[in-house]
């Protein structure tokens, strides 16, 4: 870390390519400001805010793509045309995908319950 | 039109990890804009609001294209210098890309701090699509009464009590504002019907000049309904005529849905919790005079397009 010179001429221009850590000094951040990764908020996840989590049904989808279309967070992964999966790092379950999906394949389960499902799993094995 | 099993396929400008509430019609909104603008590139700016706030905190963005940061009042004129400075650049022959300029504003960046560098934008012709995304308040600092909410909606500065029944004035009619321009074009659309959001999005992007879109994005914290339900709220905003879909092409006025039913707009107050009040025994007449609001606003814009105007068959 460089020690902080007021009569440096570049001061906080911050490098490019660093990430911006909680830690840092004001003079190491990036000139006013600027973002150079665009869609970094990628590495923050907000998966932790759901309390419901979308199951998905494969049986009784139709790859309409209405939950991909109405998701607030870009959560619902389609890959070729096709329901892919649902990126729970970011879902927040809101359960705008369940209300939306024509035939119901779309379960909303809380948390909760899939917590106890792996607890049970764990003492099994 | 595009069918979504294509649409699909177009690369993700608005990626998850952004801080809007759950559920919030926002970001539905703007993966719908962003998504037609599909493969060009794309300067987004925006006036400060819910989305701002929490698309880009520091040291994150949720934009995955060039965005610029502004203040309240002014995404307008920002977004209009930006577009001046590319096209000297290009005319220089030192940018060779093609850009599109998209400005997102919520309604109190809009219609209320934002409309004079608003006003002055599309005045200037500048090549750039203004999205409002109306949700009807000033969400972001905690509810509080903007010109866009409706009539008899319980804000916190508008608070449904003993003295006042919520807000006491008739919402501004913006598209309209923004139609009296006479700009391209100028559109009214909702997010229940995608296709709608689409087909406006495309057309403001690809029309020549400065062009205006306002999206109902409703918003399940200021308007307290079931979260899951923003589909099913917005299609009443539709279907009761509160919110009709229109757009202004050149100066032409053309409806885009006609509801085939008279649908009271109880229907779209009953499920929201900011309209409570207006259900308590002694308060008919306030539902009253919000029909008739509704009802007059609509003879008002069929005429405007050149339709019969008559309300719906009961």
């Amino acid at each position: 870390m460089t020690p902080y010179n007021p009569f440096n001429r570049n001061f906080g221009s911050g490098t490019r390519t660093k990430a911006v850590r909680p830690d840092m000094k004001w003079h190491e951040l990036t000139r006013a400001g600027n973002i150079y990764e665009p869609g970094n908020a990628n590495t923050y996840e907000t998966g932790d805010w759901r309390s419901i989590r979308p199951v998905w049904n494969k049986e009784r989808c139709i790859h309409c793509l209405f939950c991909w279309r109405y998701c607030p967070d870009a959560s619902v992964i389609a890959k070729d045309g096709k329901f892919e999966t649902f990126d729970y790092k970011h879902c927040k379950g809101c359960g705008i995908c369940a209300k939306v999906c024509p035939v119901n394949a779309i379960d909303m389960v809380s948390e909760d319950e899939i917590e106890k499902v792996k607890e049970a799993n764990k003492d099994e094995n | 039109m595009a069918t979504l099993k294509e649409l699909s396929k177009v690369e993700e400008r608005f990626v998850g990890g952004h801080r809007l509430c759950a559920g919030c019609g926002h970001g539905i909104t703007v993966r719908m804009i962003l998504n037609a603008a599909e493969g060009s590139n794309v300067v987004v700016g925006c006036a400060t609001g819910c989305l701002e706030v929490a698309s880009t905190i520091y040291p994150y963005t949720a934009w995955k294209c060039s965005f610029i940061h502004n203040a309240f009042e002014n995404a307008g004129a920002t977004i209009s210098g930006v577009e001046a400075a590319y096209r000297a650049l290009k005319k220089k022959g030192k940018v060779k890309e093609d850009f599109k300029f998209i400005a997102f504003g919520g309604d109190g960046g809009t219609y209320d701090i934002g409309l004079q560098s608003l006003s002055g934008a599309m005045e200037r012709g500048h090549n750039i699509v203004y999205v409002c995304l109306d949700n009807e308040a000033y969400m972001n600092t905690g509810i509080q009464r903007s010109s866009a909410t409706p009539t008899g909606a319980d804000t916190t500065t508008s608070p449904a009590g003993k003295v006042i029944p919520g807000k006491q004035q008739p919402r501004k009619d913006l598209t309209a504002i923004m139609a009296a321009h006479n700009i391209p074009y100028v559109a009214q659309t909702a997010i229940n019907n995608w296709q709608d959001v689409h087909k406006k999005a495309k057309k403001a992007l690809e029309v020549e000049g400065p062009a205006f879109i306002n999206v109902l994005s409703p918003c399940p914290r200021g308007w307290r309904y079931n979260t899951p339900d923003i589909v099913e709220i917005t299609k009443l905003a539709v279907e009761t005529r509160f919110w009709p879909l229109f757009e202004v092409e050149n100066g032409k006025w053309k409806l885009n849905y006609k509801p085939k039913k008279y649908v009271p707009i109880e229907e779209f107050l009953k499920p929201q919790g900011r309209f409570r009040h207006l259900f308590k025994p002694g308060n008919e007449h306030l539902i009253k005079a919000i029909q008739e609001e509704v009802d007059s606003r609509w003879l008002a814009l069929l005429e405007r397009c050149g339709e019969t105007p008559e309300l719906p068959p009961r």
